[in-house]
């Protein structure tokens, strides 16, 4: 089981640092999925380990959000780089005081 | 020894109003009627008020008139322990239960006090009605100033009438409404408008006593009728009796024109001449002494409070005596007059049972020879241009005989010319305060003595010596309608010592004040007549002297003593008052107002301009990067979870 | 008839009639429609209320007219109203004052703003008269913050140039006084939570068992929330701002109405559901009122803005009504009432008085000012009286109140009685120091060039019948009652008594007790 959780943890934490450190909005997103993915799979791991089904119901709902935000997120970065050429993310810093 | 003392003292026990008595209320009614006819009507219909307005505001006043004289008579024919009785119009205000209650009632006092009250104040107020018919007849506003009379004469009578002090506090605030209207009655000008105003704020000084003898009354009695104080006041203790008694004082002081709150009376010299005559020297003004002879209940039970009546009335008489003398100006020089006299009359109201019923007399004649000359005054004043300044008359007795001979009347009262009104009653008071202290009754002379020094003064600068007219002036006499009320107030002038026959005014007034035992005076009462007589000769012999054998200079001189420079400026009343009391104000207001909108305020808005400066600082963090977004997500993740571990290891 | 939901009625008057004026169409050109209809809607109001009046039973202290529903059962709050003495007169007030203020904002605005200041108008009436007549605390809470939204977009939308950062101000107060409120409120839940079912009910609360800590925190929330809004010293200072730059009509409305809010619920919640911390917190705000009476009073001596100088003279009177309610005697709580209903009359007419002066001369300042009696009298004298009565004259109606709070005071403490009473000489210098400097004099020379100009028919001219129509009825309500306060006594004392019974304060009786020597006097 433990090397179920440590996966996840080291899944995780690529994602975190992809996030923090990427400028391209493609793999910055593609690291959000990811880290998603290693919570699925500590959820799934979890949910084995307590013998329940908890664990998996929430891998599910995370799923159907991870789809979701896949949607709105990959047509926003579209509509970005059509409009100004670029996926950096460091670009899009209008939104700001 | 508290008990012996209430049991001397006349309580106020009414009967119920009947027979001819219930019409006491129609007294009041009548110029209030009249008040609200010509001010409402006036303003709205303006033409036909000022065709027959003023024969309207004049009957209503001549109409209480009759029905105060059917009512003194009535009383006359009654038993002397029967002589009080009261009207229940309604209750005015009702509020509490069980021992807290107050009910004070719109009740009407009537007994013999009261009724001498109502025949000066409706018939010499009939009188300078009928008189200003004359004077105002080329005012556009003539309506309003009637409107205006009458508004005093029903708060002037709801004064006097009123069974408890809250009533006599509404009638007392009324003449203090009319008075203001009246002396700012030409209030295009800036004097009287400001006259109005420091008249009115000054008498709210002393209202301001009155009214907290007001709460006192309530707090000490459970209610402010004079049936339950005079009752209860011999159980009150002293201390609150003299508290009582200052308070009253205090008002008194105000509406009487007493120091230290006399600056407004010489001011209210602005109003026309009629007002003077019937408010700033008959009636309102004596409103104070009225107050504490009816509180005699009060004054008997407080030595201290007494002492300070006689203080001030002592001090005012000679200070108002005083300017009188400096004064070139003929209505001011008046002012200064009445001023003193109603010293006079305070200094017999605190000297205690034996003087109420002298001050009472003197307060009726002086009434009647005020009037008239304040009356002759405006008569002058109507043939001169309205000019007030002495130093233009002169030699004016030839050209308006009637106003001359009516003048001489009051004049010859006023100074105490034996065989006068004026002499009777001064006289009376001066004997009773060398009875009860010398040097009280020696101030009383020596005023006595100032009073004949500017009353001819002012007879000479008028009547006699050389005239000093503008070029286009014509004296002339005034028309019978401002004579005859002269003729008739100079005839009671004359005769106003009748009252004194056969003690007939202490007697009629004692059911009210008392009738104390007469002390023996230090000397024969002959005597002190002859003393009397001789001082106040001296003080026109020395009028005769500085004035009648001199030029009187057209213009003040300029070069004259300390002393009559200090008269001429009200003896620095109202620089007194200026430097002590209003620039002090006006400072403080402004500075308040400062202080409002940087300290109070200012913690308000200091305290929003702070949140704001730090919304300032803080939406820098907002820098729209999103890794920078991300990393603070991150590190709240890391503190949760650091404060979780925290919280369960 | 007994069992009709009139309360229910009368505040849903006001609130269709403010939907139907904001939805009406707006036309070009004058269009008095929205005023008209607006006008019908607040007499129609007023007529409900007078039904109310009617079916009052006067003597009786307790709730009257109650209708209850539930709300939201789960907290215990409740659809509930009803009224005593104190609510009557509040309610009467504010309906027979809305169609004053319709009136006298007649020629202020025209088009849409006279459409939006209508509608504002008889919403603010309708969410007051439900605070008037709330029985139940959460629904008081909820209209006493809802009051905030039509006086926002009153101050905010009509007046002088400040007038945005005014309402902010105002709003900003206000809101601060409701929080803490709002606070209070929950804590309120709390504790009858504890004790059983939760309930909003006054009369619920008013049974609850409080203890002396809890009492006095939850005291303090509906104390500041309403010394805000009352105001007091020293969380006066919106109030100037405020009156200075809304117009006098909403001015009176403000200080008229929402005022009146404060000291209301100070009667009504904080001596009504916390007579012990009430008691407890007596010196300070005592403190607090004579402050206000005085500082109040010498803050609008020193103003040259009209509007600002009523304003700030409210302070003054508001310290007098706060002194009132909290020396706990029948003398001091009657008086505060009849105070409020006074100090709203007397206002509301010094208001509308100087809204029609400004009118014609254009101008706030008083030193621009002068010579005005001559050449309206009508308007000069009606605002004399107006401002009589503030000052306290004896006949006219405040004087009843102002003695009767004095008496109180006076009774507390004789030096409380002799601070407040210094309040009588200071109101006589603002009012006629102002009165002298705006209407007496010689004719100021803009005057004079504007008087020139009416002889074709433009300038300066004495009140209108419209004008007259406002103001007549305030000034004969100033004399009516001041000489007969009894209908409003009637109404206000079994209320007071209750109040105070419930308190459980024994007024001790005058020092000589009446009647002692009454016997022998009547020999």
């Amino acid at each position: 089981m433990t090397e179920y959780v440590v996966l996840s943890a080291i899944l995780f934490t690529i994602g975190a640092v992809g996030v923090l450190t990427r400028r391209n909005a493609i793999v910055v997103f593609m690291c959000v999925e990811l880290m998603l993915n290693a919570c699925n799979l500590a959820l799934v791991t979890f949910a084995k380990q307590h013998g329940n089904l908890d664990g998996q119901v929430a891998a599910f709902f995370v799923m159907v959000v991870a789809a979701a935000e896949v949607v709105v997120g990959l047509a926003i970065i579209m509509t970005i780089f059509r409009t100004r050429r670029s996926a950096s993310v460091d670009d899009a810093s209008l939104l700001k005081y | 020894m508290m008990l012996s003392l209430t049991e001397e003292i006349p309580l106020v026990h009414p009967t119920a109003a009947d027979g001819a008595f219930s019409l006491l209320w129609l007294i009041i009614a009548l110029p209030l009627a009249g008040a609200t006819i010509l001010l409402i009507g006036g303003a709205i219909a303006p033409k036909p008020f000022k065709v027959w307005g003023h024969l309207l505001g004049t009957l209503m006043p001549i109409g209480s008139f009759l029905i105060s004289l059917v009512l003194f008579i009535q009383l006359i024919g009654r038993d002397e322990g029967d002589r009080q009785v009261v009207q229940h119009l309604y209750d005015w205000i009702s509020v509490g239960t069980g021992s807290n209650e107050l009910t004070v009632g719109m009740d009407l006092l009537y007994d013999p006090l009261t009724a001498l009250f109502l025949l000066l104040i409706t018939g010499v107020g009939s009188l300078i009605h009928v008189y200003s018919i004359g004077y105002m007849e080329h005012d556009e506003r003539r309506a309003r100033f009637f409107g205006y009379l009458n508004l005093f004469v029903a708060a002037m009578l709801m004064l006097v009438m009123s069974e408890n002090y809250l009533g006599l506090f509404l009638g007392w605030e009324g003449v203090g409404l009319a008075s203001y209207l009246l002396i700012g009655f030409w209030q295009h000008k800036h004097s009287a408008a400001s006259a109005a105003k420091k008249a009115f704020v000054i008498n709210r000084v002393g209202d301001m006593g009155l009214s907290t003898a007001i709460m006192l009354a309530f707090v000490t009695f459970g209610s402010t009728s004079f049936t339950v104080i005079s009752a209860g006041a011999g159980e009150a203790g002293d201390n609150v009796m003299t508290a009582f008694g200052l308070l009253l004082l205090l008002g008194a002081c105000g509406k009487s024109a007493q120091v230290p709150l006399q600056s407004w009376l010489l001011d209210a010299m602005e109003g026309p001449t009629p007002v003077s005559a019937l408010i700033h020297a008959a009636t309102m003004v004596t409103a104070g002494v009225y107050l504490i002879v009816r509180s005699n209940f009060i004054f008997e039970l407080s030595d201290a409070a007494r002492t300070a009546v006689v203080i001030v009335a002592t001090v005012t008489l000679l200070w108002g005596a005083i300017i009188g003398c400096a004064k070139d100006d003929i209505k001011k020089a008046l002012a200064g007059s009445t001023m003193s006299q109603i010293g006079y009359m305070m200094l017999g109201a605190g000297l205690g049972p034996a003087g109420y019923a002298f001050a009472i007399f003197h307060l009726l004649t002086h009434g009647f020879f005020k009037a008239n000359m304040f009356l002759g005054a405006g008569s002058v004043m109507h043939g001169m241009n309205d000019d007030v300044d002495m130093r233009h008359y002169g030699a004016i007795r030839k050209f308006m005989p009637v106003t001359f001979l009516t003048f001489a009347m009051g004049y010859l009262a006023i100074i105490g010319f034996p065989g006068f009104s004026g002499f009777w009653s001064k006289d009376k008071i001066i004997e009773v305060a060398l009875t009860e202290n010398l040097f009280i009754g020696i101030c009383a002379l020596l005023g006595a003595g100032i009073t004949g020094f500017y009353m001819t003064r002012l007879m000479l600068m008028t009547f006699f010596t050389t005239k000093r007219w503008e070029p286009d002036v014509h004296p002339h006499e005034s028309p019978k309608v401002m004579t005859v009320p002269l003729m008739v107030l100079a005839a009671l002038s004359v005769l106003g010592g009748v009252m004194l026959a056969g003690d007939w005014i202490t007697g009629w007034l004692a059911p009210v004040v008392g009738q104390e035992a007469h002390a023996e005076p230090p000397l024969p009462a002959l005597a002190i007549t002859a003393i009397v007589v001789l001082v106040v000769a001296i003080g026109v012999g020395a009028a005769f002297m500085l004035v009648g054998q001199r030029e009187v200079p057209r213009t003040a001189p300029t070069d004259v003593s300390f002393a009559t420079r200090a008269a001429r400026a009200d003896l620095y009343g109202d620089a007194i008052n200026d430097h002590l009391v209003v620039e002090p104000s006006r400072h403080l207001a402004s500075g308040l107002v400062r202080f409002d909108r940087t300290v109070v305020d200012g913690a308000f808005s200091g305290a929003a301009t702070v949140i704001a400066g730090l919304g300032v600082a803080l939406r820098r963090t907002q820098n729209g990067f999103v890794r920078s977004y991300a990393v603070s997500i991150l590190g709240g993740v890391l503190l949760v979870v650091l404060a979780l571990l925290a919280v369960n290891l | 008839m007994n069992d009709f939901p009139i309360l229910t009625l009368v505040l849903l008057v006001p609130l269709v009639g403010a939907a139907v004026v904001g939805l009406m169409p707006t036309r070009e050109g004058v269009d008095d429609r929205p005023k008209q209809v607006g006008l019908i809607f607040s007499v129609l109001t007023l007529i409900i209320g007078v039904v109310i009046a009617a079916a009052y039973k006067v003597g009786d202290g307790g709730m009257q007219l109650t209708e209850t529903h539930d709300w939201v059962p789960a907290f215990g709050v409740h659809y509930a109203l009803g009224l005593d003495g104190l609510g009557l007169l509040m309610v009467l007030l504010t309906v027979a004052l809305v169609p004053l203020v319709l009136l006298a904002a007649w020629t202020d605005a025209d088009g849409a703003d006279a459409k939006r200041f209508v509608a504002w108008t008889l919403a603010l009436e309708a969410l007051s008269l439900t605070v008037f007549a709330a029985t139940d605390v959460f629904l008081f809470y909820v209209v006493f913050e809802a009051t905030l939204i039509p006086a926002y977009f009153l101050v905010g939308g009509f007046g002088r140039k400040n007038r945005s950062a005014a309402a902010l101000k105002f709003l900003m107060f206000q809101l601060g006084g409701g929080l803490v409120l709002l606070g209070s409120v929950i804590g309120l839940y709390v504790v009858s939570a504890q004790q059983g079912s939760p309930s909003y009910l006054y009369s619920d609360l008013q049974a609850l068992d409080i203890s002396t800590d809890a009492g006095r925190w939850l005291f303090a929330g509906f104390f500041i929330a309403f010394a805000i809004k009352a105001p007091l010293f020293p969380v006066h200072t919106w109030l100037a701002d405020t009156t200075e730059q809304a117009t006098p009509p909403t001015s009176v409305l403000l200080v008229y109405i929402l005022d009146k809010i404060g000291t209301f619920g100070m009667l009504r919640f904080c001596l009504g559901l916390f007579p012990e911390a009430s008691e407890w917190a007596t010196p300070l705000v005592i403190v607090l009122a004579l402050i206000s009476i005085v500082y109040g009073a010498f803050v609008a001596i020193g103003q040259d803005d009209i509007l600002r100088l009523i304003g700030l003279t409210s302070l003054s009177h508001f310290g007098f009504i706060t002194l009132g309610i909290f020396v706990f005697t029948a003398q001091g709580a009657t008086g505060s009432i009849l105070y409020m209903v006074n100090h709203g009359i007397a206002t509301a007419a010094l208001f509308f008085a100087a809204g029609f002066l400004i009118k014609r001369r254009g101008t706030t300042l008083i030193s621009q000012m002068g010579g005005l009696e001559k050449v309206t009298p009508v308007l000069a004298g009606l605002f004399l009286v107006a401002g009589l009565a503030t000052l306290g004259l004896p006949g006219l109606s405040q004087f009843v109140s102002e003695i009767l709070v004095l008496i109180a005071a006076f009774d507390y403490a004789w030096y409380v009685g002799a601070i407040a009473v210094s309040g009588i000489v200071l109101a006589a210098v603002y009012v006629l120091w102002a009165y002298q400097r705006m209407m007496t004099g010689p004719n100021p020379a803009g005057l004079q060039a504007e008087l020139d100009a009416d002889a074709q028919g433009e300038g300066v001219r004495d009140l209108t019948r419209r004008e007259l129509v406002v103001l007549a009825p305030l000034t004969a309500a100033l004399v009516l009652f001041g000489f007969y306060p009894a209908p409003l006594l009637d109404v206000s004392n079994p209320t007071v008594y209750s109040l105070l019974d419930n308190a459980g304060v024994a007024d001790d009786g005058p020092d000589v007790p009446v009647g002692t020597h009454a016997e022998e006097g009547d020999h």
